[in-house]
């Protein structure tokens, strides 16, 4: 497991935290079981608050990723197709959503966007 | 479970006063307790150790309060000050003396430990000393003892960043076993930001702030742009307006983000930025 915590993110702490935990669980970098450092541990590792580790495992454990137990830690559930087809999807969405909104400010036309990305896509 | 309560303290003098200092905070956390030099940092802290006499409030650290059992309450507080607070031609050993007669739960072994390890020099004054070596030293003689709550203040002052970082290390370890605490006074957060879980912001012996840092943090935007743009509505939001020559900076509520338009830059900001401009526009 990695994390890169960046000062210079938009993205609040825990939310890198997050996605970045998240994103390796969904490529199995992360196998399913494993047990995940405690809170306070990797607060400390990464030196962040021990607040923001705890967001970052309470919205983990929310969208189905990690479940914790008393004693046990937090660990690592399986993660089905759908929910990692869904992250994707999520991620091409927000993406393209760039791209058009990028086109408008330049008053491009859809029509001409469309060819941009079939080329894209064909290369 | 709370470790440290802070209620209403208050405190005159002739030209400050601290007015109603109220917070909590829980078993395994770090405070950071921000404000310009002369807004009542270090009054507030030495009101906690016991250092000072408060006029008006009550503090408990642990469920403790000083005036039920003194001597059980100091031997809860580790402090590490800005100053080194041993005697400047005390060597290590007298230091070693000193505490082991104050302090009934101080280990020796644990301290000469700390002492091995930092490589303190056993046979120069304190005096003599570096910055660093100070610090150190101080951390030392908290850490030999079972002490609940750490209060620093300004204890990272003067140091090198090499040995800062060392320091958050010490102060993130020290909480780890989310049963002791940390309060640390500051008027730059800087590399202490990071791992502080809760900011009191205090101004002219008042709250201004109190609030967890990651949500502090979310609550506001830093706001730049040209001055000229802004309009009379965003005018009455923004909080310490700096002008320039070329533009403005400022800081925002979030919730207030809706008034920006595509006009402004706007990104997170530090809690040093909230600070200085909470502290222009006061």
């Amino acid at each position: 497991m990695k994390i890169i915590i960046s000062n210079q993110s938009e993205l609040p702490i825990y939310a890198q935290i997050r996605e970045q935990l998240k994103e390796q669980i969904l490529n199995g970098q992360i196998p399913e079981g494993e047990t995940l450092p405690s809170i306070r541990q990797l607060a400390k590792e990464i030196g962040v608050s021990v607040i923001t580790t705890t967001r970052a495992y309470s919205e983990l454990e929310q969208e189905g990723f990690i479940a914790t137990m008393q004693g046990k830690g937090s660990v690592v559930l399986a993660t089905d197709n759908s929910l990692l087809r869904e992250q994707y999807l999520l991620r091409i969405e927000e993406g393209l959503s760039t791209a058009i909104e990028t086109a408008k400010a330049m008053g491009m036309s859809g029509e001409e966007l469309r060819d941009i990305f079939n080329n894209l896509l064909e290369t | 479970m709370e470790l440290l309560e802070v209620k209403n303290l208050s405190k005159q003098y002739k030209n400050f006063s601290l007015q109603n200092i109220s917070f909590t905070l829980p078993k395994g956390y770090i405070m950071g307790y921000v404000g310009a030099n002369g807004s009542g940092k270090t009054t507030t802290l030495n009101l906690i150790t016991g250092l000072q006499k408060a006029n008006g409030g009550e503090v408990f650290i642990d469920g403790l309060s000083r005036e039920e059992d003194e001597r059980a309450y100091k031997e809860k507080i580790g402090f590490v000050g800005d100053d080194c607070y041993f005697p400047g031609d005390f060597k290590i050993k007298h230091i070693r003396r000193a505490l082991q007669d104050f302090y009934p739960t101080f280990s020796r072994e644990k301290f000469d430990g700390f002492i091995r390890d930092w490589k303190l020099p056993e046979n120069k004054a304190t005096k003599d000393f570096s910055r660093g070596m100070k610090v150190l030293l101080m951390f030392a003689s908290v850490f030999a003892r079972q002490t609940k709550l750490l209060v620093l203040d300004e204890a990272t002052n003067g140091l090198d960043p090499v040995m800062r970082a060392d320091v958050v290390k010490l102060l993130q370890e020290y909480v780890m076993d989310g049963e002791r605490s940390v309060i640390f006074s500051t008027h730059i957060l800087s590399d202490l930001e990071q791992i502080a879980d809760y900011i009191y912001f205090i101004h002219e012996g008042r709250t201004v702030l109190y609030e967890a840092k990651d949500e502090l943090i979310e609550s506001f935007l830093l706001v730049k742009g040209e001055t000229a743009k802004i309009p009379p509505a965003l005018k009455k939001e923004l909080i310490g307006v700096d002008e320039n020559a070329y533009g403005f900076e400022a800081i925002l509520p979030s919730d207030k983000a809706g008034l920006l338009g595509n006009a402004f830059l706007y990104e997170k900001p530090t809690i040093d930025q909230i600070v200085i401009h909470y502290i222009k526009s006061a």
